[in-house]
């Protein structure tokens, strides 16, 4: 009886919830004025146009040194941007984790500058530092560092709360000091995720980057943007395929790495 | 006079519950005291107060002549130097080598500086490795300490206590997570701490026949209150009832 | 110290000195891959372009920028109504992008799930979703606008690209983690492929299902955010591009940044509510 009981309930929520996304569903395509049937032919219709038009050639091949160049940029970009976060996350994530705060103060403020820097789009920063930083690497840095810095100190707090509460207690029941345990005890053994996190940051960075490049006119973005614009749809063509092919190596990379160390 | 004066300790994490009421006992150098206890008696709480790892509320805990409760930062460093650790889970760093995790227990004679460049002298390598040996697990002291059994990783945690130079063994429910014949061992080797190497041991125990085997000296404790404390032969079948209420029939068949 | 007979287990470093470290691959590997982030990051500083870069003005100048911002936000182009719609249809878009992508996502993942499915299915969804992550959602958005002209068909193709490809990592991995024991017991039973697909798996990894969809969601608010500003897809992410970029409004910005700060968070809350909710043992570890 009271299984069955359960089931229903279970049944009716479910029925609820699909009723409650179709209705959302519906409310948002009619404020986005989308139409469905455009929406579907547009999918072949796309895939047509790719295949007849997004074509590597001779031509488009010539651009590629200077496509590199700037591709170039944009990777060098996502990993210092990713670097130097991780060098700051480690910081806030030590002060807002449960096992390695020092105050409830520092933990509170680690923890908000955390929520406010990832939940500003990373847009919102490039326009806002666009203003007085200007066309250059530094704009896109600073945009990607401090969406970075958000993302990773929520990620580090929860791989040190997971890792280090039990080996914390015991070092500091052997008069070990604070730096002593983060040193010897916590960072050793949350390392890894760490890294692993890292590796994802970057990864994700250098898709970011593209879109910021295109706002503040800086990296693969902005060559992007400069072809599509004069619909020189051939390079277009390459350089996304090099942006493809950085992110899959990229990932590769990652994975290899991961698989070791984890 | 005593190693270690409890003297009237009271504990209580909120408003409404204390956790331990009143307690007071001495302890001799050399001695091996088991306290148990029902689960949420306080016993936990009870061993962490006596190297101040959770703080004291009332009354004092006297440890070779301080007042624990009222030392400064680097004077409770100071004093934990000369009191080991061992825990349940034995809280080791599972990526790093058993030689690394020995080692550990060596931080508190050293400035902030040394530790964080991990410079340990040769002597205390040796030591290390003496102690692994003399626990029998000395050709695993390369490995990473997540690759031993429960029962290794225990004699490990042991090492890093005895590395201390301790003048007092803490044990928290050392062999609660551990097989019958891997807890004799452990417990053997607890023994022989005491008798060989003269290091005062506290064991909190949920097996009451384990602490009639092994300890000089039992505590019982119930809702935060002591209410025995006698050489084990005193330790009779109707105290352990009064300790353990009506679980008592399980607890010594099971 | 007391004079201890050598161990025999003990090994040493050329100088002599005892090693203490397990000297294992892993930690090899993470020695490389920090020096290389260290190396890297250092080129990464040399070679960047610092054309027009004044730092320390640069720097006041955000200062002030950012005081204006959050501390004196306000409108003047549009009005409150017209923002909440603004917002309104970037959430619009992450729904469509979201629901399309999870139903999508859904067919796609039992093809890749390994114990659904056979090898040669399993790595072509693999190959064609790995490819598909790998080019930014924002020339998912602008190749789309060519094919399908520059509205909201356009951002929610492009968006939903990349939705279907995050989704059915995700989902995939949740049907393979189904007990074996389940699949094989209907199966013993003569049941067809989508008896066992519709009564054992869906049904079992739905709240997992459930989750993962709203974390993208989440995540495609983000970036509706991210399509308006950058392939003028519309919605509260334009209006931020035309406040910063075209009437330097720098209190617009302010107003608007909260604006997405606000729902931002409010779905972040939502999200983490309903993994507790749905996952009471993970939240509580």
């Amino acid at each position: 009886m009271k299984r069955e009981k359960e089931m229903k309930r279970k049944r009716w929520q479910t029925t609820i919830l699909l009723a409650v996304i179709i209705v959302v569903t519906y409310v948002s395509i009619a404020i986005t004025e989308f139409n469905v049937l455009t929406g579907i032919t547009a999918i072949p219709q796309a895939i047509g146009w790719m295949f007849s038009h997004l074509l590597i050639t001779q031509e488009s091949l010539a651009k590629l040194p200077s496509i590199l160049e700037k591709l170039n940029e944009t990777i060098f970009m996502s990993i210092a941007a990713t670097t130097t976060a991780a060098a700051v996350s480690i910081f806030l994530g030590l002060m807002g984790s449960k096992t390695t705060r020092v105050s409830n103060v520092l933990s509170v403020l680690a923890r908000f500058i955390a929520s406010f820097s990832r939940n500003i789009p990373v847009v919102a920063w490039a326009l806002i530092l666009l203003l007085s930083f200007g066309q250059n690497s530094m704009t896109g840095y600073l945009a990607l560092f401090v969406g970075t810095v958000g993302f990773l100190t929520r990620a580090f707090i929860e791989s040190i709360d997971e890792v280090s509460g039990s080996a914390v207690e015991a070092l500091t029941a052997t008069g070990a000091t604070y730096f002593q345990i983060v040193n010897k005890a916590v960072i050793p053994q949350s390392l890894p995720q760490m890294i692993s996190w890292i590796l994802f940051m970057i990864e994700t960075n250098i898709r970011s980057a593209t879109l910021v490049g295109i706002l503040t006119g800086t990296g693969i973005g902005y060559i992007f943007d400069l072809y599509y614009k004069t619909m020189d749809y051939n390079t277009v063509a390459l350089v996304t395929f090099t942006i493809v092919i950085t992110v899959i190596a990229i990932e590769m990379a990652s994975n290899y790495i991961r698989k070791v160390i984890l | 006079m005593s190693l270690l004066q409890v003297k009237r300790l009271g504990k209580s994490y909120d408003l409404e519950t204390k956790v331990l009421k009143d307690i007071s006992f001495d302890v001799e150098a050399g001695e091996f005291v088991s306290i148990i206890g029902p689960s949420g008696a306080g016993k936990s709480t009870l061993l962490r107060s006596i190297n101040r790892m959770v703080e004291i509320n009332e009354g004092h805990v006297i440890f070779d002549n301080n007042d624990v409760g009222s030392l400064k930062k680097k004077e409770l460093r100071q004093l934990r130097t000369d009191i080991g650790m061992i825990f349940q889970h034995y809280n080791l760093v599972p990526r790093l080598s058993v030689i690394e995790n020995v080692l550990h227990g060596r931080f508190g004679y050293k400035t902030t500086i040394q530790g964080i460049l991990g410079r340990f002298t040769e002597d205390e390598k040796e030591r290390a490795f003496y102690l692994l040996d003399k626990l029998g697990i000395g050709e695993h002291a390369y490995k990473r300490c997540d690759q031993l059994s429960g029962g290794q990783q225990q004699r490990v945690g042991i090492a890093r206590a005895l590395i201390q130079d301790p003048k007092l063994v803490l044990c928290d429910e050392p062999i609660a997570s551990l097989d019958p014949n891997t807890s004799k061992i452990i417990m053997d080797h607890l023994q022989s701490i005491v008798s060989e190497l003269n290091i005062t041991c506290i064991v909190n125990l949920h097996q009451v026949e384990v602490a009639q085997t092994y300890s000089d000296r039992i505590i019982g404790l119930k809702a935060g209150e002591i209410v025995f404390d006698g050489p084990t032969p005193w330790l009779t079948d109707d105290r352990i009832h009064h300790i353990y209420g009506t679980e008592t029939r399980e607890l010594i068949t099971g | 110290m007391e004079a201890a007979s050598q161990s025999t287990y003990i090994k040493r470093k050329r100088d002599g000195r005892i090693r203490i470290k397990s000297g294992n691959k892993a930690e090899r590997v993470m020695q490389g891959t920090i020096l290389s982030f260290i190396i890297l990051t250092a080129i990464a500083f040399i070679i960047f372009d610092y054309s027009g870069l004044h730092l320390i003005s640069a720097v006041q100048e955000t200062m002030y920028n950012l005081y204006v911002m959050f501390l004196q936000p306000g409108l003047s182009h549009f009005g409150w109504g017209e923002a909440l719609f603004q917002v309104s249809m970037t959430l619009g878009l992450a729904v469509l992008s979201t629901v399309f992508g999870a139903v999508i996502a859904l067919f796609l993942a039992l093809m890749a799930a390994t114990n659904l499915s056979n090898k040669g299915l399993t790595k072509t969804v693999r190959i064609i979703v790995a490819f598909i992550r790998a080019v930014p959602t924002v020339l998912w958005v602008l190749i789309f606008a060519i094919a399908a002209g520059l509205g909201s068909e356009a951002a929610v193709l492009g968006m939903l690209f990349h939705s279907v490809a995050y989704l059915v990592k995700a989902f995939s991995e949740a049907f393979e983690e189904v007990d074996p024991g389940i699949i094989e017991a209907l199966r013993a039973t003569g049941s067809s492929w989508w008896h066992i697909v519709t009564h054992a798996v869906i049904p079992s990894t739905f709240t997992y299902l459930l989750s993962w969809t709203f974390l993208r969601f989440e995540i495609n608010f983000t970036v509706a955010v991210a399509m308006g500003a950058a392939a003028g897809a519309g919605g509260i992410g334009f209006e931020l591009f035309m406040a910063s970029g075209f009437y330097f409004d720098l209190r617009e910005v302010g107003f608007i940044t909260y604006a997405i700060l606000v729902v931002a968070i409010l779905l972040e809350i939502i999200s983490t509510q309903l993994k507790n909710r749905l996952f009471p043992a993970a939240a509580t570890q």
